[in-house]
């Protein structure tokens, strides 16, 4: 039990959160936290780098806006169409970029992300750099009305919940033990008789779609999908969270998501409103320079020294 | 003492006529939230010269309004959408936000069109460039100040073709915008007689533009038309500069031009080129007087874009004290019963559908030598009257109209 009270506590304060924050920016921080935390299973305990995790996020969240706006779906059904979609993608594209390695690997995602992007960017649905505005919320399991911002935050809630267990569990399988062990010697692992490709490719459809709930459930949120969240810039900025919160940590990419949002959303309107992307090059620049393991991988080691 | 007495309720009477008119303030206080590129491609343009255009307005009201203190409030959307709806709800739900400004780029104006149609706010936008914020992506509350693409269509183009250039060739951005551009650009050339002998289409953003500028000259066009904006704008003009094809007798037609981007390129480049402006700084001593107080203030000229927040801001208070109210119907109303009278806009009207209809000017960058000194850039040919930049409301295809 002692082991969970971490996470427990964690839940308690989100549960509460909302009585004292914005719930808008809340939700904003889950699905981001959601988000980092899909990218980590293969970056942290898959060792792959992908460059172009922005594709599924944003395709998501295309594909749910045109849901719920046009075909008219449930709300809960439309997210999980987005996230299905975001599986396929992932399916494709991983299995033409798991045949190399490192930059190799990363390149590949990150073309592949590229070519998605420009779909996007012509295709008559997604409204070109107009973006899909005016998705409806609609309700959650047809009865809460998700338009009030407080029934919409726990809704929000509980899909990160969900998606984070998903992620835990995975890391914690046999499943998550080989993808350890694939990353931290890809030889031995494939001697010991593993498929180490199906196990690769798994844990990057799986990490796909989970991206594409978040992006889903944040197209819900703002009822926009916007060709921010398919550029590159986006597959960077998750990076950029995963790093600073703590690679290969359970909570890390979940707090360094925190982190990033909560700095691009109060330096936007203070007196650092025109530097916000150096401010935020030089946080990475710090992190990379004085503290690699990010927040919670130095905290876990600070504990670790102190007992 | 009688005296005293007599001063006494008189004041306590005008203490309640005070408290009464500040009462009809929400919250006691005009909050405007202004949002803006600070940081990315359209800090120039816009960016922090709308936050000193809005700051403008508001001194010329002593910094309140019926009774009322004016607030106002700014944010970086970094051209993010989700950024955004975001800031702008918040704003709206927990700051009392009375109004929002600016809004350049037009997925961000359509965001907080939404967030402004949920809390029934007024939008003032000026930054953004779209002709369906005002057709069918409109709102009751939402206004388009400054500009449109439809006037910038027939602007340029219905002015080019009159001054004799009626064979047309396009370099168009291969995303909606661009071909959005160059139909509606197509549309008004072949409405006055001229023609349009072929397009080439190239990648957004692009950087090397020779191949297409070769083509472009081939064609044998007199008017070579940029569908595009910004850094391809500017790429396409300096390769035609590099190929000779203004002194070849060519002219460019830039669609989306702004101030900033003729400073950008510098007289030697930009010269001869064609574009329609919604303001410039030296058109009259109203407009001079106006600028060079921006101009101390930022150390740049303001361009449309934030000539037009001066106007939005100005029209939108003054409406707010006409009425003693900040309530969105009653200022709505009245911001649509007075005509908008400013150093921006003469005789403007605002109509149903959120347009704010003046006068657009067709411009021509001057050449080096006409120039007097920095920032004399440009030469007014023609003042297109706002029923034919705008078109007329029967045209808008706005549903609340």
């Amino acid at each position: 039990m002692k082991k969970y009270s971490g996470y427990l506590i964690a839940l308690g304060l989100l549960m509460l959160a909302p009585t004292m924050i914005y719930p808008v920016f809340l939700m904003k921080l889950l699905c981001f936290a959601l988000f980092a935390s899909a990218f980590n299973l293969i970056l942290g305990y898959g060792g792959l780098l992908s460059f172009g995790h922005a594709a599924f996020f944003g395709g998501a969240s295309y594909i749910t806006g045109h849901a719920l706006k046009v075909w008219g779906l449930p709300t809960e059904l439309g997210i999980l169409f987005g996230a299905a979609v975001a599986g396929l993608m992932g399916l494709a594209i991983g299995m033409l970029a798991i045949r190399r390695h490192g930059i190799y690997f990363a390149m590949i995602t990150l073309a592949m992300a590229q070519m998605a992007y420009f779909l996007f960017v012509s295709s008559p649905f997604t409204g070109g750099e107009n973006g899909l505005q005016g998705v409806p919320r609609g309700t959650a399991l047809g009865m809460i009305d998700l338009q009030n911002d407080m029934s919409m935050y726990y809704f929000v809630l509980a899909i990160f919940v969900i998606g984070f267990l998903i992620i835990a569990r995975t890391v914690h399988s046999p499943f998550g033990q080989v993808l350890s062990a694939i990353r931290d010697n890809e030889d031995r692992a494939r001697s010991l008789g593993y498929d180490i490709e199906r196990y690769k490719l798994l844990a990057f459809v799986i990490s796909a779609t989970l991206a594409g709930l978040a992006g889903g459930t944040k197209t819900v949120v703002f009822q926009l999908a916007s060709l921010t969240d398919v550029h590159w810039h986006m597959s960077g900025e998750v990076v950029l969270m995963t790093l600073l919160g703590g690679l290969g940590t359970i909570a890390g990419p979940a707090v360094g998501a925190g982190i990033i949002i909560t700095l691009q959303n109060y330096l936007a309107s203070g007196p650092l409103a025109a530097w916000v992307p150096v401010v935020l090059g030089v946080i990475f620049v710090i992190c990379v320079l004085a503290f690699r393991r990010g927040v919670v991988g130095e905290l876990r080691e600070l504990i670790k020294r102190q007992f | 003492m009688k005296l005293f007495k007599h001063l006494a309720t008189s004041a306590s009477a005008l203490a309640v006529m005070a408290t009464g008119a500040a009462a009809e303030i929400s919250g006691g206080v005009v909050k405007i939230g202004l949002l803006t590129d600070m940081s990315a491609t359209y800090s120039d343009v816009a960016g922090p010269g709308t936050i000193t255009a809005a700051e403008m307005a508001i001194e010329e009201f002593g910094g309140q309004v019926a009774g009322a203190p004016i607030e106002l409030v700014s944010a970086d959307h970094q051209n993010k959408a989700d950024i955004a709806a975001n800031k702008a709800r918040e704003w709206g739900d927990t700051e009392g936000v009375d109004a929002f400004a600016e809004l350049v780029t037009t997925s961000v104006a359509m965001a907080v069109f939404e967030v402004a149609k949920q809390q029934n706010k007024i939008a003032l936008v000026s930054g953004a460039a779209s002709s369906p914020l005002t057709n069918d992506a409109c709102i009751p509350t939402g206004l388009h100040w400054t500009y449109n693409t439809r006037a910038l269509a027939v602007g340029t183009g219905s002015a080019v073709v009159k001054e004799g250039g009626d064979s047309w060739y396009f370099l168009t951005a291969d995303y909606a915008f661009g071909e959005a551009l160059q139909g509606d650009v197509s549309k008004v050339v072949e409405a006055e007689g001229g023609q349009v002998l072929g397009a080439s289409k190239h990648p957004f953003p692009a950087s090397d533009f020779s191949s297409f500028m070769l083509q472009a000259q081939a064609s044998g066009a007199k008017v070579i038309g940029l569908a595009n904006a910004g850094g391809d704008t500017i790429n396409a003009i300096k390769a035609a500069k590099e190929f000779g094809i203004i002194e070849a007798g060519q002219k460019i037609a830039g669609l989306l031009v702004f101030l900033s981007d003729v400073n950008a390129l510098g007289l030697e480049t930009a010269q001869g080129l064609q574009m329609t402006v919604s303001f410039y700084w030296d058109m009259d001593d109203e407009t001079r007087a106006w600028s060079q107080r921006f101009f101390e203030k930022t150390g740049k000229m303001p361009t449309g874009i934030q000539a037009g927040t001066y106007s939005s801001v100005r029209h939108y208070l003054k409406a707010i004290e006409a009425t003693g109210s900040d309530d969105t119907e009653t200022v709505l109303a009245k911001m649509r019963e007075m005509p908008v009278e400013d150093m921006f806009a003469h005789g403007g009207v605002l109509r149903t559908d959120g347009r704010m209809v003046h006068d657009m000017y067709l411009a021509e960058v001057k050449s080096p030598a006409e120039s007097s000194g920095p920032w004399d850039y440009l030469k007014i040919v023609r003042t297109i009257p706002g029923e034919e930049a705008f078109g007329p409301l029967s045209e808008s295809t706005c549903p609340t109209k």
